[in-house]
């Protein structure tokens, strides 16, 4: 092997890993907060990268209508747990939030798609979409059993990730989808070729790792969520409804999810069941960052990115397995080291 | 003047055992009323159920409005605050970011005159603020617990042993502040094992056993009263028998 091939190896494995770190950010946080292992993290991804896909040839996606459907359904959840004390204020404040909202962004989409959109509206688009159903999708299937175990949210979260999946294949169809570049610019050092994607990726990730620290370093709403994932008791005893929370980081996360769809869905072709194995990556990361710390998860992103890129060159066909068998030593190590902890109880 | 706090035939239970039993009682304004009892009769479990985290059967009402249908969220931005018996800090946040959020319901203009009453009763809070709270001793834990409550301007603040585990002298500390609170217009509902101590502060006092009030009365009375002094003060006189 020379040295080009090698860098063009770690190019690729760091690009890659950056989409990794996101998706690995994102299921820490949500894990921290709610204690979810987000399985549906990958369907995110592919909402989000099908839905812009679908937008930039001027469809409309089946998205759209998943979020109006979601939205009407937590409103009847709302409905159902106000039942003995219906509160006006408290019914109108649902009902904007669950169904005059996924309304507006069905009409919006209605009204702006088409094949001459501009890109920045098609992202736009997507991105609320997939926010939309991300908040729906913790209020209807996490928001009810959050005082459970790990184990029971692992459950619902592994049913939603069938579910959505299913769904995907109805929306997007058993062929995969391309989309439109961010840009078509490109930059050439030495032996490298960035094109103006693979910058966008790196330049977005760094973006939203800083963006993401400023919010929980900085700002009360952050330091609210981090203190639900600290003492959750002691978050409601100041105040802080564990349910607004959760629906925070469940928006944080299909955001995130839905910008690492779309950053590579012009580089490689998503199909509706490709989020998963891009999310397990992403897991892969949090796992050696313990889904407890960020910077450990974004380093081991990278790592995971750098051992599929090199992988793929030299054992195509082990690729998966390879990046996979990662977790093995890492388990055992972790397994070692840490004391055994009980399962917080409440 | 009609009470602030005020609970009526309360139940709670763990499953099929019943832990408080029928029990009754109300704080008013300014008032700090103590509930005094051993160890395991049920005075934490009183004070959480009144504070949402455990269900309570019986009615509850708080200025005047009955908390029902209200969850722990609700309790607080109507100004009911829990200093919970474990303290319940965020560790791994420094001392002024756990303030922070102890305002985290009431406007920003009001969370800064916050940090200062709570930094003018706790001068060694400040000295700390930048240190993360799960490395504070003991003492300045519950220092900061009780400056995280009263950050949201509560008007009854329940404290849930104060006293456990800290040494004499900051607890004479934590009693002396107590105090002060009613100055500033915030009355307390103080649960203690550290019977004495907490008659000494108090207006009025309940002596639980075994889920229910079996006194209550003006402090003084209960401080003077055989058979509390026999089983909570320590003095033993001739010929009472323990309870």
């Amino acid at each position: 092997m020379n040295t080009t091939i090698m860098l063009f190896l770690v190019q690729d494995g760091i690009t890659n890993g950056a989409i990794y770190a996101l998706l690995g950010l994102a299921l820490v946080l949500v894990f921290a907060v709610t204690r979810v292992i987000l399985i549906p993290q990958g369907e995110f991804v592919t909402y989000g990268a099908l839905s812009y896909a679908m937008l930039a040839t001027g469809q409309v996606p089946g998205t759209v209508w998943l979020a109006m459907a979601m939205g009407i359904a937590a409103f009847g959840f709302d409905l159902f747990d106000a039942r003995r004390s219906l509160r006006l204020k408290r019914i109108l404040r649902s009902l904007v939030f669950n169904v005059v909202m996924p309304a507006a962004i069905l009409a919006l989409t209605y009204r702006l798609a088409g094949p001459k959109t501009p890109i920045a509206v098609n992202i736009a688009l997507s991105l609320l979409i997939v926010a939309a159903i991300g908040l729906y999708l913790y209020r209807l299937a996490f928001q009810p059993i959050a005082h459970t175990s790990v184990l029971v949210l692992l459950i619902a979260s592994v049913g939603c990730h069938l579910a959505l999946q299913g769904l995907g294949l109805v929306f997007f169809g058993a062929e995969g989808l391309r989309g439109p570049a961010l840009s078509n610019a490109a930059l050439t050092i030495g032996p490298l070729r960035f094109t103006g994607q693979s910058l966008a990726v790196y330049g977005l990730t760094v973006a939203f790792i800083i963006a993401l620290w400023l919010f929980f370093g900085f700002t009360l709403m952050g330091k609210a969520l981090r203190a639900t994932a600290v003492n959750r008791l002691g978050a409601r005893l100041v105040g802080i409804r564990t349910t607004l929370s959760g629906q925070i980081a469940f928006l944080l996360a299909s955001l995130i999810g839905a910008i690492s769809g779309i950053l590579i869905v012009p580089i490689t072709t998503l199909y509706y069941d490709t989020g998963f194995l891009i999310g397990l990556k992403g897991f892969i990361a949090a796992i050696i960052g313990g889904l407890v710390s960020y910077p450990l998860t974004a380093v081991a992103a990278l790592l995971v990115g750098s051992v599929e890129a090199f992988s793929s060159f030299y054992a195509s066909n082990f690729k998966e397995v390879i990046v996979f068998t990662l977790i093995l030593p890492v388990l055992m190590l972790r397994s070692l080291a840490a004391p055994e902890v009980e399962e917080e109880k409440d | 003047m009609s009470a602030l706090l005020s609970v009526s035939d309360a139940h709670v239970s763990y499953g099929k055992v019943e832990a408080v039993r029928s029990v009754s009682l109300d704080v008013r304004d300014n008032e700090i009323v103590t509930i005094i009892g051993a160890n395991g009769a049920g005075k934490t479990t009183l004070l959480n159920a009144i504070m949402g985290v455990l269900p309570l059967k019986g009615t509850t009402s708080f200025a005047g409005t009955d908390m029902a249908l209200l969850d722990i969220e609700d309790r607080v931005a109507a100004g009911l605050s829990l200093v919970p018996e474990h303290r319940e800090l965020f560790a791994t946040m420094n001392v002024e970011d756990n303030l922070q959020l102890g305002a985290f319901r009431i406007p920003k203009a009001t969370a800064a005159k916050s940090f200062e009453r709570v930094y003018t009763l706790f001068p060694r809070l400040k000295e700390r603020r930048k240190q993360l709270a799960g490395t504070l001793s003991g003492g300045e834990q519950q220092m900061l617990a009780m400056g995280r409550a009263l950050m949201g301007a509560p008007r009854l603040l329940m404290l849930d042993e104060p006293s456990l585990g800290l040494a004499p002298i900051i607890v004479a500390d934590i009693f002396r502040t107590i105090g002060e609170l009613r100055a500033a217009g915030v009355s307390v509902l103080l649960v203690e094992q550290n019977a004495q101590a907490a008659l000494q502060i108090a207006d009025r006092a309940y002596v639980m056993e075994l889920g229910e009030f079996i006194l209550s009365g003006s402090a003084k009375d209960i401080a003077g009263n055989q058979r509390v002094a026999a089983s909570y003060l320590g003095f033993q006189h001739e010929g009472t028998s323990g309870i």
